[in-house]
């Protein structure tokens, strides 16, 4: 990491770009009925401004090569060895996020004024909304793990109130329970990380723990990876922790776009690229990562074959295009850069393409069964358009963002050029052809083949609210990949944070690499057509299937192995430590309490009112105070 | 002949400042018109407390003996001052309030009507009062200031007495429940002449055995001759003498019966401020005196830090009356207090006469604070005290219960409150100089105590309004007036900041924390 340089210019009012949504959080929830009628507007001027003051930091930090800002907030405690301060790190990585989730989050708050125009408590979802954006901007531009955690738990708590957003609804109520807890698994990973650091290193701003973890034990080093890998898993929905992203889709759509698919999910990825000076140090810890980006890029391919939820799909690509940045940032210095691309180019495509499915359930009167939908394309001509061109994007379609960036990830896999690269660039090819066939399933379930309508829908248009930065989202889609690839190279602006990129020597030419996985999903998208798209949909989804369609629906039953490892096991245990509770700690604690209020009634008995007691009282202790002067000195 | 002294006027002026305010408060009482004298005695009073206050702030980073030797302005004798005059002004401030009660005032109309005559009654609702408060609380002040920088055992002495009298007289001064108030004036002022007889008797002893009252012969007599018996008889004396003022236990009986009696701005004020003078003469006698001799004193401020600590919070459990719940948690901060006066170590230089200057400075803010909201919470008989007409406050009053709550907390000592900060700031000064076992205590003692801030909390928010369903009318949370929102807005802000952003203040304490002398 480079020279850190104090921060001057506007990089010291960088505190605003957290300060800005937080000040609107504050006045839309504490303002109340008053703030109805603006409220969303302010919300929106907020995120926006923070926007704008990102790009202008941003573009200071390129005049001074990228060198990291520090700010100083303040001081909470110093007192010899105990040194808590708050302050913000503006580097090209956190600049990089603060871009993501201001710009994405502008345009959603931009198309939650039309999606949200009709719910009676729009004011409270702008307000969650610009929580969630302050609390991410903290958790990336925090100098420290103490500010990242805060951060942590700040989106965890947005993204808790918006999934049970519509609370009164139980299947949201339950998803935001699950959502929480499951997280909480995870938190803890991180807890225990950053009290690790505390106790090893007595410090956990990041330059001071990347700066001595050389000294750490190797046990120890590969301990913090894990445990911060496990608050990564929680956080990023990854396996064994996936099972709460897809029921998370109950909030409202703007949501599962901003938080559930753009920027909160991906938390976990930039932790572990923030840690990368922990994880170059422990080749075992990365291992486990490679391991789980794998596993839980199939699994989500896999069961987002099966859904017919439209959001549900939509979600377990999430999971599953996130196991791909898990899998690049394993890799180590060779992948960190190719991760952080597909992040910013999934944050474009899939936000946009869960406002398109925002808007196609808001034509068809919040249905989101695809097995209802079809033959939309005539009706929702700019949904389709860019729907389809994030589709495109996401497939890897040659020229469109995913295509440069999981390109990469592959390449990056193949030049570890031993057994274990073969075997993860096979699997990251195999999920690029899965990608290509649950896409194209909906994509024809959706928007081809005949209308299979519930009676009374007449699908319309979004209103131009909605579709403006659906379109801005599609541009992004088509153009960020070549844009961080070759026009603006990503890895030289990261260049600060990860040191000079290496030129690798590829094992494959990259040339064959792309002709593979075009060719892999060329097939996807053919099987797809070939099982979906050529015969009619049922509209009701057939009972009798092949164990591995069964399998796939129930999302390889993750939340049974969940029930079944963890929750009736946490059942018993509670059951167990309630019996405790009641015989044993309760009457402990009863019996200290009511010694205490006895002794305090006895001794209150001293408390007379007569001052002639209280001298006397004064008296004895005057004596006994003497008495034990003199004790000692004669003693 | 005499020759006079020779007085540094500059590093007076804190002292010139309050004393010359109270005499002018005693020349405006006899010739001003009695129906506007309110105002100006206010004034007076505020102008003599916040210029005392500017000038400590102005004089910071002296440290210089003057007035032959009787005063000593140093670092913590500043910072001391700072803090009495800025917790006075504020106290002044709640005696002025004037729209809470239809009584008009807290203080009685006319101190010479007997309490319960036919005249009283009629006076109950006038606009009058005795304006001499405010003269009395600004001597108080004076006296307070007077006893954190004396040098002098004698000076020390007469400052004790400067500052004790007016507030035997403003105790009795309640208006409503005057009996009550008089009968806690008289037992204050009983109590108080007896500890004072001790300070006294003390001073005599140790001038027997060393040759003077002066704080450094005394100390060079100490090193010179060691300690005799005499001396250590005196010491015991001077201890108990300023341990009574500090309301640390076995010597707080008085407290609780005081402190419900005395009217509540005057409970106010003494709780922050006598509590902020007692100690700063205690860390002056200990160190600049007796420091040579720490390991005699050592044991005995050990045991009764835990005594106080033990008794304040177990007693406070079974309270009901929540200004005597307070009146028991300001003896079990007196333990914690002591807890950061042995953190100063042998040689002085621990970090605990810092820690303790700040534990006081917040813990005087959010006292003032929380008698300032126990004034707004009455009925038809004046403040409603009962731990039981506070239930379901939060109901009616959310912005009031959210008031207390942070000030209780603090009390308590929960994280991102002033009151952790100066907990953890004294615990951790007596863990350095080897203290733990007495710092454990302390912990355990905080547990305690924290029961019985939680349970108010807990009946604000969750117990079912007081009155509510027997048809009779629960207490009312009354619409302060101008002075008790400045008390109530300073103070909350102060207890919140300090949780969050200390660093200066303690930065600040630590570069006073020097005693010269």
């Amino acid at each position: 990491m480079s020279e850190t340089l104090p921060a001057d210019g506007l990089l010291g009012w960088s505190w605003l770009l957290i300060a800005l949504p937080l000040a609107g959080a504050a006045v839309l929830l504490l303002g109340g009925r008053r703030t109805d009628r603006w409220g969303h507007l302010l919300g929106t001027a907020t995120v926006a401004a923070s926007f704008v003051l990102a790009l202008l930091c941003t573009i200071q930090l390129a005049g001074q090569d990228g060198a990291p800002a520090d700010v100083e907030l303040f001081t909470f405690i110093s007192t010899g060895e105990l040194d808590v301060r708050a302050g913000l790190l503006f580097d090209p990585l956190s600049a990089v996020f603060a871009l993501l989730i201001t710009g994405v989050g502008s345009l959603i708050h931009v198309y939650s004024v039309g999606y949200m125009a009709h719910d009676p408590a729009r004011r409270r979802f702008f307000a969650y909304l610009n929580l969630f954006v302050a609390a991410m901007l903290l958790l990336v531009l925090g100098n420290s793990f103490v500010a990242l955690y805060v951060g942590w738990e700040g989106v965890g708590l947005a993204s808790y109130l918006l999934i049970a957003f519509w609370y009164t609804r139980p299947a949201a109520a339950t998803a935001a329970k699950k959502a929480f807890i499951m997280n909480r698994v995870g938190d803890v990973g991180l807890a225990l990380a950053i009290f690790v650091m505390f106790a090893q290193l007595g410090t956990t701003s990041y330059a001071g723990v990347f700066g001595a973890v050389g000294t750490l034990a190797g046990g120890t080093v590969t301990a913090l990876g894990l445990l911060l890998l496990l608050g990564a898993c929680g956080k990023s929905g990854q396996f064994p922790l996936q099972a709460w992203l897809p029921d998370a889709m109950e909030g409202p759509t703007p949501v599962s776009a901003l938080i559930h698919a753009a920027t909160m999910v991906t938390a976990g990825v930039y932790l572990i690229a923030r840690s990368a000076p922990i994880y170059d140090l422990t080749e075992t810890a990365r291992a486990v990562v490679l391991a789980i980006g794998a596993l839980t890029l199939l699994i989500g391919a896999i069961a987002g074959c099966a859904y017919d939820d439209i959001k549900k799909v939509l979600a377990y690509s999430t999971v599953s295009q996130i196991g791909y940045m898990f899998l690049a940032v394993g890799l180590g210095p060779a992948g960190y850069v190719a991760g952080l691309a597909h992040l910013l180019a999934h944050g474009f495509f899939k936000a946009g393409l869960f406002l398109g499915a925002g808007s196609v359930m808001h034509a068809m009167n919040d249905q989101v069964d695809m097995r209802r939908f079809g033959g939309l394309w005539r009706k929702l001509p700019v949904t389709f358009v860019t729907f389809g061109l994030g589709y495109l994007a996401l497939i890897g379609f040659p020229f469109l963002s995913g295509y440069f960036t999981k390109d990469a990830i592959i390449e990056a896999a193949l030049d570890r050029d031993d057994v274990w690269g073969w075997v993860l660039g096979g699997v990251a090819v195999l999920g690029a052809g899965l990608t290509a066939f649950y896409m194209t399933r909906l994509m024809l379930m959706t928007f081809f083949g005949r209308a299979r309508w519930e009676e009374g829908v007449h699908p319309h248009e979004s209103p131009s609210v909605m579709t403006a930065p659906m379109v801005v989202l599609a541009i992004g889609s088509v153009g960020a990949g070549a844009l961080l690839v070759s026009v603006f190279p990503l890895s030289g602006w990261l260049e600060p944070v990860f040191g000079e990129p290496e030129e690798a020597a590829h094992v494959v030419a990259p040339a064959v690499v792309g002709l593979v996985v075009t060719a892999v999903m060329l097939l996807g998208v053919l099987a797809a057509w070939l099982f979906v798209g050529r015969r009619e949909v049922p509209v009701t989804a057939p009972v009798r299937v092949s164990p591995v369609t069964r399998a796939a629906r129930h999302a390889l039953y993750a939340d049974a192995v969940n029930e079944s490892l963890f929750m009736r096991p946490g059942q018993w245990l509670t059951r167990a430590l309630v019996w405790v509770d009641n015989r044993g700690v309760d009457g402990a604690v009863n019996g200290l309490a009511a010694t205490f209020g006895g002794s305090s009634s006895r001794l209150g008995r001293a408390q007379t009112g007569f001052v002639r007691s209280y001298a006397l009282g004064i008296l004895g202790g005057a004596v006994l105070v003497a008495g034990a002067l003199l004790a000692v000195t004669a003693g | 002949m005499f020759d006079a002294p020779d007085l540094s006027f500059t590093a007076l002026a804190p002292l010139l400042f309050i004393f010359g305010a109270a005499c002018v408060g005693v020349l405006v009482e006899s010739f001003w018109p009695r129906d506007s004298r309110h105002p100006v005695q206010l004034a007076v009073a505020l102008v003599g407390a916040l210029g005392a206050l500017v000038s400590t702030l102005l004089l910071a980073g002296r440290g210089e003996v003057t007035a032959d030797g009787a005063l000593a302005v140093d670092g913590a004798g500043l910072f001391l001052q700072a803090t009495i005059a800025g917790l006075g002004a504020l106290a002044i401030l709640l005696f002025a309030e004037r729209a809470l009660d239809p009584a008009r005032s807290a203080f009685v109309a006319s101190v010479a009507v007997p309490a319960g005559s036919p005249r009283d009654r009629e006076l109950l609702t006038s606009p009058q009062v005795q304006t001499e408060v405010y003269p009395l609380a600004t001597f108080a002040i004076g006296g307070m200031m007077l006893f954190v920088t004396s040098n002098d055992l004698l000076v020390m002495f007469v400052a004790l007495e400067v500052l004790s009298l007016p507030l035997y007289l403003i105790s009795g001064m309640a208006r409503r429940r005057r009996l009550l108030s008089q009968e806690a004036a008289v037992k204050y002022f009983l109590l108080g002449a007896f500890a004072s007889a001790f300070f006294l008797y003390g001073l005599a002893l140790v001038y027997g055995a060393t040759g003077s009252v002066r704080l450094s012969d005394i100390r060079a007599a100490s090193l010179a001759e060691g300690t005799d018996v005499l001396m250590l008889l005196g010491l015991a004396l001077l201890i108990v003498g300023l341990l009574f003022k500090a309301s640390v236990a076995p010597f707080h009986t008085w407290t609780p019966d005081v402190y419900e009696g005395a009217p509540t701005p005057v409970t106010a004020f003494m709780a922050a401020c006598t509590k902020v003078a007692a100690f700063g003469a205690i860390l002056r006698v200990l160190y600049v005196a007796f420091g040579a001799a720490e390991w005699t004193w050592r044991p005995l401020i050990y045991g009764v830090a835990i005594v106080s600590m033990v008794v304040g919070s177990v007693l406070a459990l079974t309270q009901t009356d929540l200004k005597r719940m307070l009146a028991y948690s300001s003896i079990a901060h007196a333990g914690f207090l002591l807890t950061g006066v042995l953190g100063l170590g042998a040689d002085g230089e621990g970090s605990g006469l810092a820690a303790t200057m700040f534990y006081l400075l917040v813990y005087g803010l959010t006292t003032i604070g929380a008698f300032a909201v126990l004034t707004l919470v009455r009925d038809g008989d004046g403040e409603a005290g009962h731990l039981s007409q506070w239930a379901g406050l939060a109901a009616r009053s959310p912005l009031v219960a959210a008031v207390m709550t942070l000030f209780l907390l603090a009390l308590a000592g929960i994280p991102l409150t002033s009151g952790f900060t100066g907990k953890f700031a004294v615990f951790r000064a007596a863990v350095e100089e080897g203290a733990w076992p007495l710092v454990l205590v302390a912990v355990l003692a905080s547990a305690v105590a924290a029961f019985f801030y939680l349970r108010v909390i807990v009946l604000m928010y969750f117990s079912a309004p007081a009155g509510g369903a027997d048809g009779e009318r629960g207490p009312t949370v009354g619409v302060p007036g101008l002075p008790t929102t400045v008390v109530l807005a300073i103070t909350a802000t102060a207890t919140l900041a300090l949780g969050i952003v200390p660093g200066s203040v303690l930065d600040l304490a630590e570069q006073a924390a020097r005693f010269v002398g």
